[in-house]
């Protein structure tokens, strides 16, 4: 009874989203105050429907009711607690459901937080989120009906992937699922004022909080999600370029795009057209990763055309949004009148820059993405496009960028000076080359691009703080002026400079990792020695374990460093007796900011086992860098100036979401 | 996490967990190894999704593996190498694709939106400098304007 009120909630939710949709837009051309101040109320019980359906599904999840059929497909009576309730997104049906409860959120959040909007704006914009609600909906309830009952009920589930049996499955979806979702609100504020046909520096101003909040969101479900895939799969790797990573790491881009260009428009009504059309364009990257990873289409061609029907209504809701909204900016964008004037060399240029390197970067991650899709369906040609063409072209079209990071901050607006600001990164560039010298010294030589690499990654560190340092006085002032200062400069100003560290410290991470990691394929007896990262293990020998609905086999090592005992690591294989499969536990141990991957391969005859040791050296600043850059969009969402001026409520209203990236 | 679904499903779906490259593969002299792992990092596993044949661990990726290393040790160069598997396999085997009339697009779509970009900017640049000084007179214009100026 109660998972057929949960299928119930979410028919009148669509019911809901379809006047929010409607009956908002009417009340603005008509003038008519209830119709407009509906938007409001509509979204938040459409929150609250969607909330109670979630709910529901959850609750089948954690009671083991098998009569539903999702739950028998995915879940199993002696799971722990927390993947049973991870596993209500651990499937297609679930997932679509949480899709459509984040949007359901920040639409909600945007109705009652955004007091400040003008009311025909809010209402426009929550008309626009309503369209897409109402269109995901309709795709759960037609085609993924996660409420669909199985008679009879079976009496035990068939348990879930045993690798999503893991604390990421329960993190990494719902922290994605803010960012890509998130970037909706922006895309709905893009439409409404192309609805309105006005756009000017307070709209950047609402939007920014928005944007960042995604952003800083989906930073953390990325390298989150690597992170997951590093540790899980048991092969050390944490960035594959694979289409389902590259369909999040789009909107990613497309969305640190955003985030500038909405500064240049805050700042100077500049790049007003520019900054409507990424925020147009994040959202339908976000919609495109959607279509790819749901359809199925990327399993191959052939998956997809043999159960067409989820694909066709999402690239019908992807076709009708991203087309719907292009043309609308086609139509309206000579409307939208440009603003500031600025000199090539300035804060706006840099900015610009930035948004030429990322967009094309963007581009290209998406032609490498679809290509071989398109070139087959057209020609039937099979290619491949892999980790090596993604490597090359983007880090070709990095390198510039991160070379120019430090610079944006030190020009000034309208016009800047370029000799100046590089005679104040004469610094940072020397500290790079120092930091190189040492490292190529210490390494006694070694591969020149990635000592060089380590050098930027210092560059752009002491660069990135040059900024705040200079403005805060160091070095010319009292030690305790500068100090004041440095306390009294803006929140935002923090953030930047955050942010480019973060970014720094991500590229140290990838330097040193592809550079320097070894790896040790042997073939292990009891007793036996190997040397990593000038540790040297010991492998004592396997023991059998079980878990609460796995068998596992342990490997155990003895770490050590100059004959002292250093620490142990476990290593596993586990069969999960539900699905008969095996997956690897890696054995990982972290020494600073380096880490000990082992693990385990075949047993060989006569007692050995064939052990992969790794030594990571610095991998951990891959996901550092990361964090800085979450804890940088934090800091810049707590910025002063995000209030005044602009809706008082949106840093609450920007915390709130932050928190729940926390 | 689908990433992670597919690539257990099409390469171990049956047989216990086994790595990569295994110990009885690697070459005993380590330059031709080390040139051995950087080819197959270039080589698709072709039942896998998206996986070399370096971090494969199917039947097929292993038989490749196996191949590269035999040719090398027959004193084929890198290019000779990979140019034999293209020929055995197809082009399908390639992560990372030859330029050529297909891939066209590929390779050439970085380089011309950078251009692209680029111009439009520079353009739009030009344009904004000049337009502040308006538009010139049309003869028309300047003929009422003489007409004004000399009455």
């Amino acid at each position: 009874m109660i998972i057929e009120l949960g299928h119930y909630a979410l028919v009148l939710a669509l019911a809901t989203a379809l006047i929010q949709s409607v009956l908002p837009l009417v009340g603005v051309r008509r003038g008519d105050r209830a119709l407009v101040e509906l938007a409001g109320s509509a979204a938040i019980v459409s929150f609250l429907l969607v909330t109670f359906s979630f709910a529901v599904l959850t609750f089948a999840y954690v009671t083991s009711d098998f009569s539903v059929r999702n739950v028998w497909e995915n879940s199993h009576s002696l799971k722990p607690l927390i993947y049973k309730i991870s596993g209500v997104w651990g499937n297609h049906e679930g997932s679509m459901l949480l899709w459509l409860l984040i949007l359901a959120f920040f639409s909600a959040l945007v109705a009652s937080f955004g007091r400040n909007l003008p009311e025909t704006l809010k209402a426009n914009v929550l008309a626009v989120q309503a369209w897409i609600a109402a269109a995901f909906t309709l795709f759960i309830l037609l085609t993924s009906n996660p409420f669909a009952r199985l008679v009879p009920a079976p009496g035990e589930g068939r348990d879930l992937n045993p690798v999503l049996q893991d604390i990421g499955l329960a993190i990494h979806p719902p922290l994605l699922y803010l960012g890509y979702v998130g970037f909706s609100v922006c895309f709905s504020f893009a439409i409404a004022a192309l609805i309105e046909g006005r756009i000017d520096a307070a709209w950047a101003r609402w939007v920014r909080p928005w944007a960042l909040a995604a952003w800083t969101c989906l930073t953390a479900g990325i390298a989150m999600g690597s992170y997951w895939a590093y540790y899980e799969l048991g092969w050390g790797g944490w960035w594959f370029w694979d289409p389902v990573e590259n369909a999040s790491f789009m909107p990613w881009l497309a969305g640190t795009a955003l985030l500038h260009s909405a500064l240049v428009m805050e700042k100077r009504e500049a790049l007003k057209i520019w900054t409507v059309l990424l925020a147009i364009l994040t959202f339908s990257l976000s919609l495109l990763g959607t279509f790819l990873v749901r359809s199925g289409v990327l399993t191959s061609v052939h998956a997809f055309a043999t159960d067409p029907t989820r694909g066709v209504f999402i690239l019908a809701i992807l076709v009708v949004f991203i087309g719907g909204a292009l043309s609308l900016f086609a139509f309206r964008a000579s409307h939208l009148k440009s603003g500031g004037l600025f000199a090539p060399i300035s804060r706006e240029g840099a900015l610009v820059l930035n948004n030429l390197i990322l967009t094309t970067a963007t581009a290209t991650v998406l032609t490498g993405t679809l290509y071989p899709l398109v070139l087959e369906a057209l020609t039937g040609d099979k290619i491949s496009v892999g980790a090596p063409f993604f490597n090359m072209t983007f880090g070709l079209l990095m390198l510039p960028l991160l070379f120019a990071v430090p610079f944006g901050p030190l020009l000034a607006w309208k016009r800047g000076d370029l000799a100046a600001a590089a005679q104040r990164l004469f610094v940072a560039v020397g500290a790079g080359l120092l930091f190189a010298a040492a490292v190529y010294y210490a390494r006694n030589g070694g591969p020149v691009l990635a000592v060089l690499g380590i050098g930027l990654g210092v560059y752009l560190i002491l660069g990135s703080i040059t900024d705040v340092a200079l403005r805060s006085g160091f070095g010319g002032v009292a030690g305790a002026v500068a100090f004041r200062r440095f306390l009294g400069l803006p929140r935002s100003a923090f953030g930047t400079a955050l942010a480019h560290v973060g970014l720094g410290v991500t590229l140290i991470g990838i330097v040193a990792v592809t550079a320097y990691e070894t790896e040790t394929v042997v073939e292990m007896k009891p007793g036996m020695l190997v040397d990593a990262g000038g540790y040297s293990l010991r492998f004592d020998g396997m023991r059998q374990g079980r878990g609460p609905n796995y068998t596992e086999d342990t490997g155990h090592f003895t770490v050590s460093r100059g004959g002292v005992k250093v620490t142990e690591i476990w290593s596993s294989k586990r069969l999960y007796s539900a699905r008969r499969m095996p997956t690897t536990e890696a054995g990982i141990r972290t020494f600073g900011l380096s880490q000990l991957y082992v693990s385990l391969g075949d047993e060989i005859t006569g007692g050995g086992i064939v052990v992969r040791i790794w030594w990571k050296p610095l991998i951990l600043c891959i996901w550092g860098g990361a964090l800085v850059m979450m804890a940088a969009g934090i800091v810049s969402l707590s910025d002063r100036r995000l209030r005044v001026g602009a809706p008082s409520r949106a840093t609450k209203t920007a915390r709130l979401v932050a928190g729940a990236a926390e | 996490m689908i990433r992670i679904l597919v690539a257990l499903f099409l390469c171990i779906a049956s047989a216990a967990p086994v790595f990569a490259v295994n110990p009885d593969e690697v070459l005993a002299d380590p330059a031709l190894e080390a040139r051995a792992r950087a080819i197959s990092a270039e080589l698709r596993c072709m039942v896998c999704q998206n996986q070399s044949i370096d971090d494969s661990n199917a039947e097929l990726a292993k038989d490749l593996r196996l191949l590269v290393r035999e040719r090398l040790k027959n004193g084929d160069t890198d290019e000779a190498v990979i140019a034999y598997v293209v020929s055995r396999y197809g082009e399908f085997v390639l992560l990372k694709p030859r330029f050529e009339a297909k891939t066209l697009v590929l390779w050439g779509m970085p380089v011309v939106l950078l251009v692209l970009g680029a111009v439009t900017l520079v353009v739009a640049a030009r344009r904004r400098r000049t337009r502040p000084a308006g538009s010139p007179l049309s003869d028309d214009e300047k003929e009422k304007l003489d007409k004004l100026l000399r009455s």
